[in-house]
């Protein structure tokens, strides 16, 4: 018997049985072959429902629980890391025509994909204190800044901040306006700011390795340096820097 | 008497460590001596798991278990994979490294279950080839943990004992005596669990896993026990489990909880059942 068949009858429901699967009496048993199908729908289910929360609040429980089901018998983990199933999760909500009517849903996945990376990713060692000084006292707009490897950004047409927060901070209700979103991790918590306009442009830009000075110019006038620097430091997000 | 290159984990009760327990292990352990984690849940880059497991193994030994190596699996083991895993080793130096006869993947896919494999000398060859293999990159003997298993292959032409036995004999691994799993294959195979526990190599036995399971009804209305690690042990494998130690000696036993994990002290009290059991053999 090819571990093929195994496989593919599996994941899709409406396969027929593998052949020379058999009970005690060597009768053909797909009750039993059934407890695998179970157990690996019910195991991918758990993963997902454990990786995005937020999603399943917003749709509810057994919504999700279908719509996993859907999701897991189309694209199987391809990591034997769980703690990141679910990467394609995103673009499959944005063609699942049942939710068509959530334009927010897939950014709303993507943020809870980018805080779960943020969650594990690398641990790093903020910059002290008095060296910022020392290097704010000079001329900045040549620095370069090494952010922390748990540092997500995410940028979005839809209040992904804000909802995220009505779920999970009781937060108010989200308004109908586009967030981009700072994900830090101060120690092992990650936790997603939302970013005045530009922001997102000039973190890309610290993100990409450009100065300070090309960063700002990316992210257009208004720019409030001082504040996004401020969401940086208290995240214990800038790492090193040169310049 | 156990080979002791097999293990280096205490003869004592230990726990399937979840996070929820993290405070509570460390403020008041009980009987349990040693911890097992779920190797691909450390395999991240840094943060909290990782922080945690550096903290409990500086007080506790810890037993690797792998749950995605696919051992079974008729593709080529993921060289990655086993890579992470030969990091996670080399940092941490766990007591113990264990995989289960089973296989997980096919063609790229991780299917998250131990899925069974019929008993025929090509798989014997294949799983042998493969745990040749793990032993090398890890640099150590690991352990090898007998299935539950809910259905059977017409091709099957060896008994699982002689099977792992045989494994055991051509790769020098050590073996993982699921207690439970015997129950649960017993009653879905249909054979004594008692005698297949009579016959197995307990000289090569490095840890003994004691878990729950739920019941339901197989295609003709038989009890079909299903392994869920959800549950208390019951008293039938409490009873296999303090005849298996009268033979064999004290072991490390796990007690394996993995779905609708209990709050502390209920995992505590099943570890000093095992507790109880192991000081008279001891």
């Amino acid at each position: 018997m090819s571990q093929t068949l195994f496989a593919q009858a599996l994941l899709n429901p409406d396969a027929a049985l593998p052949p020379g699967l058999v009970d005690p009496e060597g009768l053909p048993a797909p009750k039993r072959f059934s407890v695998y199908r179970n157990n690996v729908a019910s195991s991918l289910t758990r993963a997902l429902e454990a990786g995005f929360p937020t999603v399943r609040a917003l749709v509810g429980d057994p919504f999700f629980a279908a719509m996993a089901l859907i999701f897991l018998r189309a694209h199987p983990p391809r990591s034997r890391m769980l703690m990141l199933y679910g990467d394609e999760f995103p673009a499959f909500l944005a063609g699942f025509p049942p939710v068509a009517h959530l334009g927010y849903l897939p950014d709303v996945a993507r943020l809870e994909l980018a805080m779960r990376e943020s969650y594990h990713a690398a641990d790093s060692t903020p910059l002290p204190e008095a060296e910022f000084q020392r290097l704010l006292g000079a001329e900045i707009a040549g620095l370069r800044l090494r952010l922390a490897p748990a540092v997500r950004l995410l940028r979005s047409n839809w209040p992904v901040v804000s909802i995220w927060a009505t779920h999970h901070e009781d937060g108010p209700k989200p308004r109908p306006v586009a967030e981009d979103a700072l994900i830090l991790r101060p120690d092992f918590d990650p936790h997603p700011h939302r970013l005045p306009t530009g922001g997102a442009d000039l973190v890309d830009g610290l993100l990409s390795g450009r100065t300070l000075g090309e960063s700002l110019d990316k992210a257009g006038p208004g720019m409030d340096l001082a504040a996004i620097l401020g969401l940086l430091i208290s995240g214990r997000a800038i790492i090193g820097v040169s310049e | 008497m156990l080979d002791q290159t097999l293990n280096g984990l205490p003869a004592k009760p230990g726990v399937g460590y979840k996070p929820q327990h993290f405070a509570a292990i460390l403020a008041d352990p009980g009987p349990v001596g040693w911890l097992e984690v779920h190797a691909e849940n450390y395999l991240g880059a840094g943060g909290r798991p990782l922080a945690q497991l550096r903290h409990l193994a500086e007080r506790f030994p810890i037993s690797v278990h792998g749950v995605g190596l696919s051992i079974g699996g008729e593709g080529a083991l993921d060289r990655d994979h086993l890579d992470r895993l030969k990091q996670l080793c080399g940092w941490l130096n766990p007591a113990s490294f264990s995989e289960h006869l089973a296989w997980s993947t096919h063609d790229g896919a991780f299917l998250n279950d131990l899925l069974p494999l019929p008993y025929t000398p090509a798989t014997l060859a294949r799983v042998c080839d493969h745990i040749d293999q793990v032993q090398e990159v890890l640099g150590r003997r690991m352990l090898l943990e007998n299935p539950s298993t809910y259905i059977a292959f017409a091709e099957t032409a060896m008994d699982e004992v002689d099977f792992l036995g045989e494994i055991a004999r051509r790769t020098g691994c050590g073996l993982l005596l699921d207690v439970n799993n015997v129950y649960v294959s017993g009653t879905n195979q249909n054979y004594d669990p008692q005698s297949y526990l009579d016959a197995f190599p307990l000289h090569l036995v490095g840890e003994i896993h004691l878990g729950g399971h739920d019941e339901d009804l197989d295609d003709q209305g038989r009890r079909l026990l299903i392994d869920s690690h959800g549950a208390e042990v019951v008293d039938p494998v409490w009873a296999l489990y303090a005849r298996v130690i009268r033979k064999a000696g004290p072991r490390p036993t796990l007690i394996e909880w993995d779905n609708d994990v209990p709050d502390w002290p209920v995992l505590a009290a099943e570890a000093a059942c095992a507790a109880r059991l192991l000081e008279p053999v001891a």
